[in-house]
């Protein structure tokens, strides 16, 4: 791994809230193509970690580099631009807008010709197919209307939703914070599936999830993070799921044996 | 479905069947009833103002007559454009207080600028136009840089451009004689056109041509969604994309662009530049009035301008049509307030995702 350059790099991050130091001084590192599990207690700062390298929270201090150059973003939209898509752990959407307005906020399709040029009018129609080809290709096609309200969906398939905007638009890399959090066996699979989709087609991801089967069933590498830092990364088929949660929370030090290379 | 199905299944035989059918039955069809209105919210102003068209016509013959419909259209202009900047304010979970102070503050400008410094009228409205648009941008950068409450922020700057408003002015009402004779196109919007056989002013086409634009603006284009989606939930909107502080400032700032134009179109109906008209105390409480029983939520993210539009006709066909009824006014203002706390109540019911 080592004679490969990561493709997202972060250094002594730090972000603090008043007295509640959220990231203390963390290291990350995503290579090329991989499958990224990040696990940790609650609150120990992985959804942080990920806001700080996808524009949601700017760090106190720390740097970041995506492909080798240093970058700062100073708002999601930035990331994005920069081919950085991320679900967040509350989901980021309009509960009163439809499934297709939420899949393209802030990068709404317009019109051919005049009426997009200089009425800047949406194509609705567009953006309403490609909603709903996503959100079948991810097995959602329960959802009846793709004009429907985001608050009338159940909590999973909001989720779903969410995943697929992630997968539509992510060109470099996606980060999926408890993506499986409110889904059901079937919906779950269906999400390991489509992460494992996204990878073959050679876009690395971040996974964050307290699913340790899932963690092991798709993660290359896992990053146990624990009081605000990276604390070591194991390789899971050198590690076994009780030796990753004793980490975690602190019931064991880490083996150099089982670090992934 | 299966749901309903099953249940039925269960109670076939008993004693309860009837009953429990007809609960499903009302279940469905108030639930039915539900997602209309939440799909859209803008037609429980529309059947409020059907029925009072119809009653006060039924009370009052005169009241179809082309000619009352006109005047009522008269009376809503001014109202009706604060509204479509009060509706913008509102839609992103924020209110405008100040409303009615930069209508008036800007027709001022628009009056004093011809009239003290000799500038062409039209340059005048001109400048008129921008200084509402600064004052709204104003508005805008405190809530959302300074992150000061939109209630806060705009009960102080209502009262900072009223006062501004006075000194300015000092106190000086410009007087009919002296626009037609020097700057007529001030007025301009007060001025009439003949459709069958009632005179309706342009001040009544521009209300109608705003609505119409702006309706358009929030349903398809781009920026009118993120106008919802940071009423919405703006935490969300801004990880999703949207530049919050960004778009809540040109919200504000077009709302001020609309309170100036309402401040031009007043000159024309008032037929004179008045620093003491009533829109700068009540504009604001009139806009809000619109807006709500216009089925626009107070919470954001949820309702139309046309809503807002109907709201403000709604008023006006109470006002008209009590008059012509021959009731004392204040059973207007009784039937208003009413009409306010019946709209927030059935939008909490509409807010909820699913009946
Ligand atoms: N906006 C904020 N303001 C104040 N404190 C915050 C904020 N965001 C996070 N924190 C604090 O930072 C710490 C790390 O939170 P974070 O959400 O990153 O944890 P997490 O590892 O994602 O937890 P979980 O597994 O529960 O999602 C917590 O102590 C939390 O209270
Ligand atoms: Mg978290």
């Amino acid at each position: 791994m080592s004679d490969r350059e990561p493709i997202l790099k972060a250094r002594n991050l730090v972000k603090r809230y008043g007295r509640v130091t959220a990231i203390d001084h963390a290291d990350f590192d995503l290579y090329p193509g991989e499958i990224l599990a990040v696990i940790g207690d609650n609150g120990a700062g992985k959804s942080s970690l990920i806001k700080a390298v996808s524009g949601a929270v700017v760090p106190d201090s720390g740097e970041i580099w995506l492909e080798g150059k240093k970058v700062t973003f100073y708002n999601p939209i930035e990331a994005r631009e920069a081919g950085i898509e991320t679900v967040y752990q509350t989901l980021a959407m309009s509960p009163a807008l439809s499934i297709a307005d939420n899949m393209f906020m802030g990068r709404e399709i317009r019109r051919e010709g005049f009426l997009g040029k200089y009425l800047r009018m949406l194509d609705k129609k567009k953006m309403e197919d490609f909603a709903r080809q996503k959100l079948s290709d991810l097995g959602l096609m329960t959802i009846q209307n793709i004009n429907q309200a985001v608050e009338t969906l159940s909590g999973g398939q909001r989720q779903g939703v969410a995943v697929a905007r992630a997968a539509a638009f992510g060109s470099k890399v996606i980060i999926l914070d408890e993506p499986t959090a409110a889904l059901g066996v079937k919906e779950s699979r269906r999400v390991l599936e489509l992460i494992m989709d996204v990878k073959s087609r050679g876009i690395p991801i971040i996974l964050i999830s307290h699913n340790m089967p899932h963690v092991f069933e798709v993660a290359d590498r896992i990053h146990v993070h624990r009081l605000g830092k990276r604390l070591t990364v194991v390789d899971p088929k050198k590690c076994t799921m009780s030796d990753a949660v004793a980490y975690m929370t602190g019931a064991k030090d880490p083996d150099p044996s089982q670090q992934a290379a | 479905m299966s749901d309903a199905d099953n249940y039925e299944a269960s109670t076939r035989g008993g004693k309860s069947d009837a009953q429990a059918e007809f609960e499903y039955e009302e279940k469905g069809l108030l639930g039915r009833i539900h997602s209309i209105l939440h799909h859209s919210p803008a037609l429980v102003p529309l059947i409020v103002l059907v029925l009072a068209v119809i009653v006060f016509g039924l009370l009052n013959a005169n009241f179809w007559r082309v000619a009352t419909l006109s005047l009522i259209f008269q009376q809503i202009g001014i109202v009706g454009i604060l509204g479509i900047a009060q509706s913008l304010v509102i839609l992103t979970a924020g209110i405008d207080l100040s409303v009615g102070a930069m209508a008036v503050l800007s027709s001022v400008i628009m009056g004093q600028f011809t009239f003290r410094y000799g500038i062409p009228p039209s340059a005048a409205i001109v400048i008129g136009l921008a200084a509402g648009t600064a004052m709204g941008a104003l508005n805008g950068v405190l809530v959302a840089k300074l992150r000061i409450p939109p209630f806060i922020t705009t009960l102080g700057t209502w009262q900072i451009f009223l006062a501004a408003n006075y000194i300015y002015s000092a106190n000086e009402t410009i007087r009919s004689q002296e626009l037609d004779a020097e700057a007529p196109v001030l007025k301009f919007w007060g001025s009439t056109f003949e459709v069958f056989d009632a005179r309706v002013t342009y001040g009544v086409v521009l209300l109608l041509v705003l609505v119409a634009i702006m309706a358009y603006i929030l349903r398809h284009t781009a920026w009118g969604r993120h106008v919802y989606a940071v009423g919405d939930d703006e935490e969300a909107a801004q990880l999703s994309g949207v530049n919050r502080s960004r778009q809540l400032i040109q919200v504000y700032a077009l709302a001020g662009f609309f309170c100036a134009i309402a401040g031009w179109v007043m000159i024309g109906r008032f037929g004179s530049v008045s620093p003491s008209a009533s829109t700068g105390q009540l504009g604001n409480i009139q806009a809000i009035t619109a807006v709500v029983i216009g089925g626009i939520s107070l919470f954001g993210g949820r309702g139309t301008i046309v809503g807002m539009f109907l709201g403000a006709l709604i008023v006006g066909a109470f006002e008209m049509g009590l008059r012509l009824a021959g009731a004392d006014a204040q059973w207007t203002y009784l039937l208003i307030g009413v009409l306010i706390i019946a709209a927030v109540a059935v939008d909490q019911w509409i807010r909820k995702a699913s009946a």
